[in-house]
């Protein structure tokens, strides 16, 4: 089960506690009521202020984070567009033409289900090569009618199945890293939940990168990082703390742009209000970024990508800029 | 330019690892090959055609008409994320120098093949599984820029786990980093060559192997974007033997071109005498006469 889950449920006793005593009222309820709700917010502090690697990786797949859904219903308008125009339309990824604050836009994101069912008919959020192949189409055509790109990356990784390989998922990947390096438009990548390696990065070339404080975005899973390592998926934990994963991490080597914190317990214990400062965000960069020329865009994200990297020289800084 | 070290004590007879194993075991159908017959027929098994996986400087020598011109030798790696796990990587690279003989998981240079001037780049799977980590990506990009440069085509030849794991999202931003670097490269004209050997998976084959206009494919490679292991735990199944290799890929239309390692040479340079004004490129290297080949 879910770790974050696992430790919800260890308060719901003194929330119902407190509930109860607020319902029932009288005279000595108002000061009982007021120590167990500082006892409640101490231990919630104790619990969710300081979250390991591990506990973060859960909560970005915690069943009630904020989905690809919930912030897509925050901007002004959104009409999906369908398929790759070869073989079929990958229900995981979800695009179409959008407006934001009367801004035209392309959206572009990984969609999980909420519930088995939905899971199911989403491939929990792997995207196929007909997904891949949709987003670079409607990049293209995006870029080609000056509309900026706003993508919404939650995944545990590309679909590896028979026939994602058949149909060339790797082709089909970098088709969409292709599609972004040659964007004259601006790109803002939202790293919503899970950030699952190159299926995630293949939304996620972007002029500025947006995370979530309890979002991951890892070069391999933690469970397939444990499995190569140890030959053991269980050590999953252990492998979560040496990845990097964290949004800290990665805003220090330069892989993420920004960090937004979310509240105590993580993003789903005030969805309307996080995803709203997270579409805030969006807005903001896509203002900043819109004034600039296409040949600006392309320079500025060729060189912002070109400096990320770390090699003996520089290897003290963690970080390094390249030397030509 | 003068030869470079490596070259020389590789084209010299006396390599003291060529002494120390005469015979070799043919894995495929186990017949026992003389090791200075393998290597003279390109570390291919002469009675069942297996591919033995070949050394990054012995497949540059094998191609390349005179001197190999290495560029970005001096970018070596450090350890960003200060990685542990059963060693520290430091340590693990080390282990690798020492096996390998390599500095890293690719060798990238200027040469010319058949006299074609080319920016060359080999992967070797024996350094870290020729996993891309910031070196990798670091040489790739840089050798692209070079090729963008010169109006030089360019040929990778990708072996390759995928992303190196022990630098976390510092490799995989490597894959951006990469494409567009080669995108840039391709969309000046330039032509660009990839040789897909064994094996070649994930963040390799997901950017800058499948980017390419042509593409090659070793004879008997695997080539895919998960690995097999994935994806037989994902589905609870084995899978076929022909699966994720060149020739399956070819049938599904992945590739150009299938070729066994004695013709993968001739196919490039076919491919070049096509693709390739050859006056054009000679004149550019003729301003720049410091690195004037062939």
């Amino acid at each position: 089960m879910n770790l974050i889950v696992e430790r919800e449920k260890s308060f719901e006793g003194l929330e119902q506690r407190i509930q109860e005593l607020r319902s029932r009222g009288g005279a000595d309820a108002g000061a009982q009521i007021q120590r167990l709700e500082s006892s409640y917010e101490e231990l919630r502090r104790e619990i969710f202020g300081n979250l390991t690697p591990w506990e973060r990786v859960n909560m970005a797949r915690h069943p009630r984070r904020p989905l690809a859904n919930d912030y897509i219903a925050l901007f002004d308008q959104f009409d999906e567009l369908h398929g790759d125009r070869h073989f079929r339309d990958d229900p995981a990824l979800v695009a179409g033409f959008s407006k934001l604050r009367g801004r035209r836009l392309m959206l572009i994101a990984q969609q999980k289900g909420r519930d088995v069912k939905e899971n199911i008919r989403r491939n929990f959020g792997m995207v196929s090569p007909e997904g891949y192949r949709k987003a670079s189409r409607l990049m293209t055509l995006a870029s080609r009618l000056r509309l900026p790109i706003v993508t919404l990356v939650d995944t545990p990784g590309a679909d590896p199945g028979i026939g994602s390989e058949e149909r060339a998922q790797s082709e089909a990947i970098a088709g969409c890293l292709t599609a972004l390096s040659k964007a004259g438009v601006p790109v803002v990548a939202t790293i919503i939940g899970e950030g699952g390696s190159g299926g995630a990065l293949a939304l996620a070339l972007a002029d500025w990168v947006i995370m979530p404080q309890h979002s991951i975005y890892s070069v391999a899973s933690p469970e397939g990082c444990a499995s190569i390592l140890w030959g053991d998926a269980s050590r999953a934990a252990e492998a979560a703390e040496r990845l990097c994963l964290t949004s800290n991490d990665l805003e220090r080597f330069g892989i993420v742009d920004e960090v937004i914190a979310e509240p105590l317990g993580g993003a789903h214990r005030d969805t309307p209000a996080f995803t709203a400062t997270v579409i805030e965000e969006i807005d903001a960069a896509l203002r900043r970024l819109e004034v600039q020329s296409p040949e600006q865009l392309r320079e500025r994200r060729y060189e912002k990508y070109r400096r990320i990297g770390s090699w003996q020289e520089d290897a003290r800084r963690g970080i390094a800029s390249a030397a030509t | 330019m003068p030869m470079p070290d490596w070259l020389s004590i590789r084209r010299d007879k006396q390599i003291p690892a060529e002494e120390a194993g005469l015979w070799e075991k043919c894995p495929s159908c186990g017949e026992v090959l003389y090791s200075k017959d393998v290597e003279a027929n390109l570390s291919v098994c002469s009675k069942c055609g297996y591919h033995f996986r070949m050394h990054a400087y012995d497949r540059i020598n094998s191609l390349v008409d005179d001197d190999f011109v290495e560029i970005g030798a001096d970018i070596l790696p450090g350890d960003p994320l200060g990685w542990v796990d059963k060693r520290p990587y430091p340590q693990k690279l080390e282990a690798d120098r020492e096996k390998s003989k390599l500095s890293e998981g690719i060798v990238t240079g200027l040469a010319a093949i058949e006299g074609f001037p080319v920016a060359l780049g080999v992967m070797d799977f024996s350094f870290r599984g020729g996993t891309m980590g910031t070196v990798v990506g670091e040489r790739v990009t840089n050798l692209f820029e070079e090729a963008r440069r010169r109006r030089l085509p360019c040929i990778v030849f990708t072996a390759s786990g995928g992303a190196r794991m022990e630098e976390g999202m510092l490799a995989l931003a490597q894959m951006a980093k990469t494409t567009q670097a080669v995108e840039r490269f391709m969309n000046d004209g330039n032509f660009y060559m990839s040789v897909l050997t064994d094996p070649t998976t994930g963040g390799v084959s997901a950017s800058f192997a499948f980017q390419a206009d042509i593409i090659i494919a070793e004879a008997r490679a695997a080539i895919g974007f998960a690995g097999r292991r994935v994806i037989e735990q994902t589905i609870r199944q084995k899978l076929p033997d022909n699966f994720q290799t060149a020739e399956f890929l070819l049938e599904k239309g992945h590739v150009d071109v299938v070729a066994p390692r004695p013709r993968i040479r001739e196919t490039l340079v076919r491919m070049l005498d096509y693709a390739v004004d050859r006056r054009r490129i000679l004149s550019v290297l003729k301003a720049v006469p410091e690195f004037a080949l062939g």
